[in-house]
This record gives structure tokens, sequence and C-alpha cells, in this order.
């Protein structure tokens, strides 16, 4: 195996160009795991650590623009009010320590279902800033995610950061796991409210091949709102529709039974998920809930 | 949160000679600091696998891929042809004809023989220069499997064309048992079931199902075997009983014993896991082949595969009460199954059926205990063998009586609760204080947590719900209950074993001080031994310093860490050394200095503080007076009061020599609809006999409290019950608790001495993983309404889905 170190961004993508199999590594905390259990010898890891820009992040007027390796633990400490969702779904990334290297870019490399940052991402809406020695662009994060563990990059592309719509409404985000920590998803949902475009968007992680938006739920939740005059209004959801959209979000899964959950487990706790999350966040918008943002 | 807790009246039996050495501090009572606290929280502590030998070798195992098949060839030329590589060895290089190992059967091969029982048995060894290297050679080595039918539980292991694990059986089991595939069976009859049945007002039954455990200790097993110049090795290794290890490898090696020098290196934990043999005798057979060092190092997965499990079982019980709640009769049957090789299987089996009443009175049972061959993974001790399963299914009984009765679930059990003079269904009195009732009214008077600890002014605290940080609740479906569970572990081994363990203690002067230096082979596997040992030498000998020399061969057995035996039978026999070396040290005294005074021959004398004193308090001399440049040496053994084998028709027998309790309450909050717990608090009220080493003692207590814990709510090996293969061989899928899955442990230590024990003193590591699962089942029971007759629970059985 041989460790290529590249010392800037250009030098970066011209390795990746040399050596389209090269594996990228920055906090190592899903290489490192699959190079240990032996799941995976790469011809060539890519170590991208130094390059200092990417763990760097800017916030603009309409989005944020997330460096590939911003750790988890910036994410918690410092994008609370922009990235919500985000935020919270960095909460319950493993441990201290690995919230301490891994970063966004590496989830959406490894692109595994089970990845926490990916409902957070679909619910706030983001793209995907890849690179190669051709060029730059920008991937809708609706067409990132295309198998199994398998994403839209091409072979010489590097993810150099990801761009996230700043919440313009309240964000949730839930995950299921058997533990009260340290633990991958059985399944897991984000959600946020769009006030400004008067739209909710969803992401269901773990409960189909590929992190998905449950987006008959969506389009249902949408109609209902826009009918019943909620968003003027700012009224308490209707039971009725809370628990239609739960039913849709329930629907959108394609689950497996595993070691870690049953499918049918799978599809029950998104519902139960989709409605609490629905619940939290339109209590927000209305104002009378006091900040129930979740993570201490 | 923590009290400890005397009694006010000293029954009677409490031993009186407690006080020695009392003016001596760090004695025995005193919570000094173990010496390897502060090395393991700062990460400097040396760990087995952290040794190294220079120009050694790295040894790696090839493991079967499959649960059950002949091997039709195994093809090792390329593997041997790789650079770096130095041996490769099969069953056909064993050296010796004694190619069989074993706890008490040696039914386990040290490398497969033409056929493999379970998934991950060893196939081959490979010795390399770099552990990469060895891997990827043993990745070459070909075998060519033919697979076989494989035998998963009870209805498959004794079903008519069943394949038979081991056929041709000699082991002193085999006339006994009803089927080859049946490892041991212990019947227990005792009054008359059916009589008794007939006058019960109310008959509760249930089968009851107890998934498999791993004792998930620190540090995977490793060691470092050395060859030496005799022909000999040397064995650097984390272990649990070196005596034990060494009768099982030395005639593998073909070696006499003192030619394999084994040294105890540093133990993360064992939990019983370690008690088997795991890569002890490959590391020797390589080192000895190649003639140079090999180290042997597994990573977490294969640890999993490397060590013995806990028995999952299948319980039936039927409980049958008068009216007003008094137990008429018991009848159960315990299936363990026992995976492909015997290991503990035996002695798990006479502990479930001997204690598979629980700490209850009932004079008609009819008990029958049985552990299987099959081709899951093997299983054998862990922590509370045996008697963890059973505890399980008898609690939910108790409870399930008490909702028949309309009874309150603790009162039912304090009703039938064992006391000092109670007979076992073996027939044996429990000849020590039995505080069963009082262990239930403790946990039960504690006042509860307060309700709803969630809500905050700022919203809701999810780090105190259901699912913590992954904020899957803000209050919505959560509902709280409360269990209780309490229950009986014997301490130390059973039916007949000569348990003893040998203690060299030596007494000297230097540089002016009087030191002691203790030399055992006890295995330091975390629980204080060590600690223990230094604390019992101060208090019998009056000296401050004392050495506690590396756990090794060179001094006899100190037989194994585990059934809670060693703070009573090593601590026993360290006692009993120091008072042969004092009764030494005094006899030097008297020839010096007896003439000097009256009181040399007519008093009661006492070792403390450097000096000896009379009973009365009157200094006699300095022990460096006394010993001046002689050096007092004693090296004994010691054992506890014998015990006999179970009657292997009736279990009839005074199988026991100790035993433990300790009750819980478990406070739970259920979030009902997504079937996820949290555990808000687990308190327990343990009878320790005496606190050697109260902090010591708190920590056991909440260490196995935790791991019961575990196994009621997260932990558990998956085994495909087509292939019997292992589905979740790592941290990622086997789940253990966090700190956040840790509830609040309150802890109230009773100290009712047993007569018979060193210091009055009870074995006290397992007692708190038995009561701790069915205390947590209780309470998510009484959360929920549901059964749940099975442990681990699973979101699945909550939710019904």
């Amino acid at each position: 195996m041989d460790f290529l170190r590249p010392a800037s961004w250009e030098e970066a993508l011209a390795a990746k160009a040399e050596h389209p199999t090269a594996v990228p590594i920055a906090g190592g905390t899903d290489v490192m795991v699959e190079i240990n259990f032996d799941h995976r010898r790469p011809e060539y890891l890519l170590d991208l650590n130094r390059i200092g820009d990417l763990t760097e992040w800017e916030v603009g007027g309409e989005s944020v623009r997330l460096g590939a390796s911003v750790p988890y633990t910036a994410i918690m400490e410092s994008l609370r009010t922009e990235l919500p969702g985000l935020a919270l779904a960095s909460h319950t990334v493993a441990s201290p320590q690995i919230r301490n290297r891994g970063g966004v870019g590496g989830n959406l490399g490894t692109a595994s279902p089970a990845g926490d940052a990916h409902p957070a991402l679909l619910a706030a809406g983001a793209e995907v800033e890849a690179e190669s020695v051709r060029g730059s662009r920008m991937i809708p994060i609706d067409a990132f995610y295309t198998g199994v563990k398998r994403n839209a990059l091409a072979p010489d592309e590097l993810i150099r950061a990801v761009h996230i719509r700043k919440a313009d409404g309240p964000q949730q985000y839930s995950k299921v796991g058997t533990r009260n920590a340290m633990v991958i998803a059985v399944c897991a949902f984000g959600l946020a409210l769009h006030p400004e475009s008067r739209t909710v968007r969803t992401g269901i992680g773990s409960a189909a091949p590929t992190p998905v938006r449950a987006e008959a739920a969506e389009d249902f939740l949408n109609a209902a709102l826009e009918e019943g005059g909620f968003w003027e209004s700012g009224k308490i959801i209707t039971p009725s529709v809370a628990k239609q959209f739960a039913e849709l979000a329930s629907g959108a899964c394609n689950p497996i039974d595993d070691v870690r959950g049953t499918a049918r487990y799978r599809r029950h706790a998104v519902g139960i998920m989709a409605r609490r999350t629905l619940g939290w966040t339109w209590e927000q918008y209305r104002g009378t809930a006091r900040t129930l943002e979740g993570a201490a | 949160m923590t009290q400890h807790t005397r009694v006010a009246s000293t029954p009677a039996g409490t031993p009186t000679d407690v006080t020695q050495g009392s003016r001596t501090r760090g004695g025995i009572g005193e919570s000094t600091l173990r010496p390897d606290g502060t090395l393991k929280v700062t990460g400097e502590f040396a760990y087995s696998s952290d040794m190294w030998h220079e120009d050694m070798l790295w040894g790696q195992i090839l493991r079967s891929t499959v649960a059950h098949a002949e091997i039709v060839s195994i093809d090792t030329s390329e593997a041997l042809a790789q650079a770096g590589v130095y041996a490769v060895l099969t069953y056909e290089d064993l050296p010796t004809e004694v190619r069989n190992y074993g706890l008490e059967i040696q039914d386990t091969p040290v490398l497969a023989n033409g056929v493999v029982r379970h998934h991950g048995e060893p196939v081959a060894l490979v010795a390399a220069d770099h552990p990469e290297t060895a891997r990827r050679a043993a990745a070459k080595i070909k075998v060519e499997y033919r697979e076989l039918p494989v035998v998963t539980d009870e209805a498959s292991a004794v079903a008519e064309d069943a394949p038979l694990l081991h056929p041709g059986r000699d082991d002193h089991h085999v006339g006994h048992v009803p089927h080859p595939n049946i490892v041991h069976r212990q019947p227990i009859v005792r009054g008359d079931a059916d009589a008794a049945a007939a006058r019960a007002d109310v008959v509760v039954s249930g089968e009851y199902t107890f998934g498999m455990q791993d004792q998930a200790f620190l540090g995977p097993e490793s060691g470092l075997a050395v060859p030496a110049e005799d022909g000999g090795v040397d064995l650097y290794v984390a272990t649990q009983w070196l005596h034990s290890d060494l009768r099982q490898i030395a005639p593998v090696l073909g070696l006499p014993e003192e030619k394999v020098r084994m040294t105890l290196s540093g133990v993360g934990g064992a939990f019983g896991g370690r008690e088997d043999l795991s890569m002890q005798i490959h590391a020797c057979l390589l080192a000895l082949r190649t003639g140079k060092p090999v180290k042997i190092v597994y990573n977490r997965f294969e640890s999993f595969f490397g060590h013995v499990h806990r028995h999952p079982a299948k319980l039936w019980y039927e409980h049958g009460a008068t009216r007003d709640g008094k137990l008429t009769h018991m009848r159960c049957r315990i299936v363990l199954d026992g995976g492909a090789y015997a290991s503990a299987s035996p002695a798990v089996v006479g502990n479930a059926s001997s204690l598979s009443v629980g700490p209850y009175v009932v004079d008609d049972v009819d008990i029958e205990a049985i552990a299987l061959y099959t081709n899951n993974p093997p299983c054998g001790a862990m922590r509370g063998f045996g008697a963890v399963q059973a505890c399980f299914a008898y609690e939910a009984q108790m409870d399930k009586l008490a909702a028949a009765l309309d009874m309150d679930p603790v009162a039912l059990r304090q009703l039938n609760a064992m006391e000092q003079g109670t007979l076992l269904p073996t027939g044996q009195p429990v000849d020590s204080p039995a505080p069963v009732a009082e262990l239930l009214r403790r946990v039960k008077s504690r006042p509860l947590p307060p309700e709803r600890q969630w809500e905050t002014t700022e919203g809701a605290d999810v780090r105190a719900l259901p699912g913590g940080l992954s904020n899957t609740t803000h209050g919505e479906g959560v509902v709280r209950g409360v269990g209780y569970a309490v229950g009986i572990k014997n301490v130390g081994f059973s039916e007949g074993f000569d348990d003893y363990s040998t203690a060299k203690v030596r007494m000297e002067v230097v540089g002016g001080e009087p030191v002691a230096t203790v030399h055992t082979a006890m295995a330091e596997v975390g629980q204080g031994g060590i600690t223990v040992h230094a604390q019992i030498a101060r208090t019998e000998l009056g000296v401050t310093q004392v050495t506690i020399n590396p756990a090794d061969t060179q001094v006899g057995s100190a037989g194994s860490t585990s059934a809670s035996r060693q703070t009573y039978v090593t601590g026993g026999a360290v006692r009993n050394s120091c008072e042969l070396v004092r009764d030494k040290v005094l006899e030097i005294g008297r020839r010096r200095f007896g003439s000097y005074h009256p009181a040399w021959a007519t008093a009661e004398l006492l070792l403390e503080g450097g000096k000896v004193v009379t009973d009365g308090g009157e200094v006699l001399a300095d022990l460096a007076e006394v010993l001046q440049d002689e050096v007092v040496e004693v090296e004994a053994e010691w054992r506890h009061r014998p015990t006999e084998a179970f009657d292997l028709r009736t279990g009839q027998g005074n199988g026991h020599v100790q035993y433990s309790f300790a009750a819980h309450r478990a406070v739970v909050e259920v979030d009902t609809e997504l079937g996820l717990v949290k555990v808000i608090e687990l308190a327990c009220a343990q009878d320790v006999g005496k606190a050697l080493n109260p902090l010591s003692v708190i920590g056991q207590i909440q260490g196995g409290t935790t791991q019961g814990l575990g196994v009621a709510v997260m932990e558990e090996i998956i085994v495909d019950p087509k292939t019997a293969k292992v589905r979740n061989p790592s941290f990622t899928d086997y789940l253990i608790p966090t700190i956040l899955d840790t509830p609040t442990i309150p802890v109230d230590v009773l100290e009712l001495a047993d007569e018979h024990a060193p210091y009055g003193l009870r074995g006290i590591g397992e007692a708190p993983t038995l009561s701790s699962t069915p205390a947590v089942l209780a309470a998510i029971r009484n959360a929920t309404g549901l059964e749940l007759n099975r442990t681990p629970v699973r979101p699945e059985h909550l939710t019904g889905t």
C-alpha cells in the first residue's frame, strides 16, 4: 500500500488523477476501520490531512460552505444556528474522539446508508462540491447517493466541500440505536421546515439501500399545510395529517433485516420519528415551545 | 450515593480475631488504592499485547470459515513459500500424541483434526517476521471443507439422525447422559413435587430464553512464548489460572511441567473468558518449532472466536403457591448450549441445577439441567455461570406468581426467602447468614429517583431520556417501571473439587525496616487481588511495606481467578502463610528476648506497627531487632472446607462451600413507541461478609451490576440458526453499555460474617451480575405490561415488530 501525502489541493487532485483507485483518507474513522478489519486493502491511500483548507468553513448569505474535513465537533460547537439539523446529527456520531476526527466529507465519500450526516443534509438541502483536474462541479445531494456505499463521484474526483442551505426554519434529527451513545444507526430521520418556500424536507437513514427523502410524505404534507393555511396561522397540525405523514414516511423505507434490527422495526421507527420531529419543529415554528434543540 | 452499612447487632459466629493489625495502616478494611489503577486510567499499564522481544516472530491462527465440516485437504505450500514466513503448522505437525486439551474433558483439538466443529475453530498456524506477513500467509493456506449438517439446539442435538459432535466419547459423564450430544445432566429430586403441586392454589409456568453473552474483557488474548536453552519455553501470557494452563500445555508440547515456565503478564479483564486456553499452546508450538520468540495478539474480531462465551439457555419453570403466597413446589428444566466443546459445561450444569430454586425455601422440587454439544460457539465460564441464567428465569416466575396471587412481588419473595439453616434442593443446609429478606427490604426502602428528570426550564434534556443524544423522544411515549430481583451464587469451586491455593510469604529487614514479600500464582485480572494481599500481609505481620511478586509457576497453584473465590481462597492462603511466618518470627523473638519479659511466654502476641506487642498493647520489641538478618519464609497450601459431588440421580450432596447474595431494584424509563430503554437507577444491596477493601467492593458490585444490565438490554452474540455462524463479532454490533447507558448504582453493603471464611468474608464478584438482569427485565415488564420471556430485550420485542 502506497501512502500519498499531497501538500496542497492541486497536488491532491493530480494524485487522484494519476491513481484513480486511491482512497482518500482524512479523519480515517471509516477507512481505518475497514483496513483494520481487512475489508479493504487499497493500493493507494491519499492523505488529505496536510490540506488545511479542507477544515475551514464559510458562512455565506444562502448557505454554509463546509470544508470536507471540518470535524463534527466544530459543527456542533460553531454551526448550531446555521445548520441545526446537521449539528444534532453530529452529536450522534460515535464518541467524542471520533467526532474530533471525522467530518461530513468522509460520510459522503463512504456513502453508507447508515452515515449520520445524510438525513440532515437531505432535509436541509445541499450540494456537494466535487473537483478533479478536469474542473469543479456541484452535485445536488438528491443525486449524490447512487447505491449501497456508492456515490456520484467520478474516479478522479475528490470532495472539496459541501454547500448546505442555511436553516430558514426549525430542523430536527432523530436516530435510533440500541444503546444510548456510540451506536450505528438502526435508522434515522431528519426533518427541516423551510418557511421561506413553505416546504418541508426530510431525510431517512439506514432504512433503504441509500439515504433517501420521504418524497411522498413531503408532498402530502406540503399540500396539507398549504391547503389548511397552517403556515400563516401557525395552528397545531391536525393529528390525522401528522399520522398520514408518518405513514408515508414509513412507506418511503425499503429496509432489510440485519443484526441491528428488523425491516419491520425500521419502518415502524421511521414513522414514529417522522411524527415526533414534525411535532417538535412545528412547535418551534409556532414559537410556543422553548428551545427544544434536543441536545444539551 | 454510596453507603456502607454495618449491621447494628453482631450475629452469632462473627469472628473475633479480625482486629489483628488494626494499628498498622493499609490493612484490611481500608480502601487502599490499587497499584494498577492510575496506570490503567492514564494508558500506561503494560498489557500482555504490549510485550516485545528482540528477534521476535508473530503468530497468526487460521480459523474455520464454516461451523461443521470435514477438512478434505489443507495446502500450506503457498503460505510457506512467502518471504518472511518461518513456519506453518497443522494438526499433522503436532509433536506428541497428546493433541487435545480441555478444562475438565480433553475434547478440544489444539488444531482441527480432519473436522471443524464450530465457526472460527483453529485450523493452522503461521509464524512470520511481521504480523501483516503472517496474516497474508495464513490467507494463502487453502483449506477444502466438505460441509456437514449443523447441530444448533436441543432438537437437532438429540434427533434420531443427529450427527454426533464427539463420537466415541470416553469421559466420566458419558455413562449418565441420555444422549452423546449431551455433555452432562444433573437431576435434583427432593420431596414430592407432584404431591406438593396438588396443594397449590396457584400454579404459574413459563419458558425463558437467555442469549449468548460475551465477556468483552479489555485486552484481547495475547502472549509471548520464548524458547529456552534447556529445550523448554518461557510463556508470558494474560490468563486466569496459570497452573491449569500449564497442566494442559505441557503434555501437548511433550515437555515436563517444570520446563514450561509461565509468568502472568498484564491482564485487562477476564470474567471467565480466559479460563480456557486460547493462544498459549499455539505460541509455544511456533516458538519451539522456529527457535525464536513468538508473539500472538488477537484483535477484537478474533477474540470473539478465541474464547468461550456465556451459555445461552432455554429454561422451563413451574412454581406453585398456596393462596397466602407460600411456595408449594418448583419444577424446572434448564437446557444450556455448551457449543462444540465441553469447557466448563459440567460445572455450569451443576450450578444451574443446584441453584435453580434461587434464594427461596422450596421443599418439593423436581429439577433437571443439561448442557448440549452443538456446532454453536463453545460456551464456558462467565461471571456467575449457571446461576445467572437460572436467576433470570426464577425471578420472572416470582413476579408472575405475585401477579397471579395479587401480591406485592417483594412481599412474596420475603415470605419465601431463605435464611440461615434453610436446606438447598440438594439437601445441604445454608450454614452462614442468608439475609435475603433484609436485602430486599433495603433496596425497596430506598427513595425512588424523581420522575421526569428530563424536564428543565430549557426544554427536554435528552441525556436523561431513552435514546439520549440521539434525540428520539422529548418525553413522548416514555413510561417508568420498577422491578426487583434477588439471587444466590455459590462461592468457590464446588462438587468435591480440591479447591486450594498456595502462598509464599517472606519477612525480613531491609534498610532497618521490617518488610514482607508475598508471592502467589493468583492471576490479577482487575479484581484487585494484589491490593488485598498487601492489606492482609500488613494486617497479619504489622509491616507497612509489602512487595507483591509477579504471579508465575515458580510457586504453587493459586487456583482460578473465578467463582468469586480469590479473596477467599488465595486471600486465605496469604493469611495462613502470614500466620505461619508470624509464629516463626515470634519463635525467634522468644529465643532472643524471651528471658527479658515474661509476656513472651504468657501473653497473646501480635505484630503491629513494626513491633511485637501483647494483646494488652504493651510493646515487647521492634521487629527489626527480632529478625536482625534472619529471613523467614513460608510457602503453604490452604484450602476451604471440602465439598462433595452431587448424587447423579437425586442431586443430593453438600456440594457448595459458601453463598453470596445480592438484591437489586431497577428503575427504568421505556420509550414504548420506539422500544428504547433507559435504566435510570439500579440500586443494589449485597452481603459481603467483610469488606476487606470497601472501595473495591463497591467497584465489583457496580461492575457486576452493569454487566447484568448489558445482557438485559443489549449484549448478545447472534448466531445464525441455519449456519451456526457468528453474525456480530465486533464492538460495532456486539454492544456493551457505555457510561451513558450506565445508571446511578447506589450500593448498600451488609457485612454479616461467614464464620467459616477468613475474616468472615464472602466472595462478591458474581452475585451482583445475577439479580441485575432480572431486575431490569422486571422493570421493563412493569413499564410495558409485556411478558418478555427472553433476554436481552430488543426494540423489536417492545414494539411487536
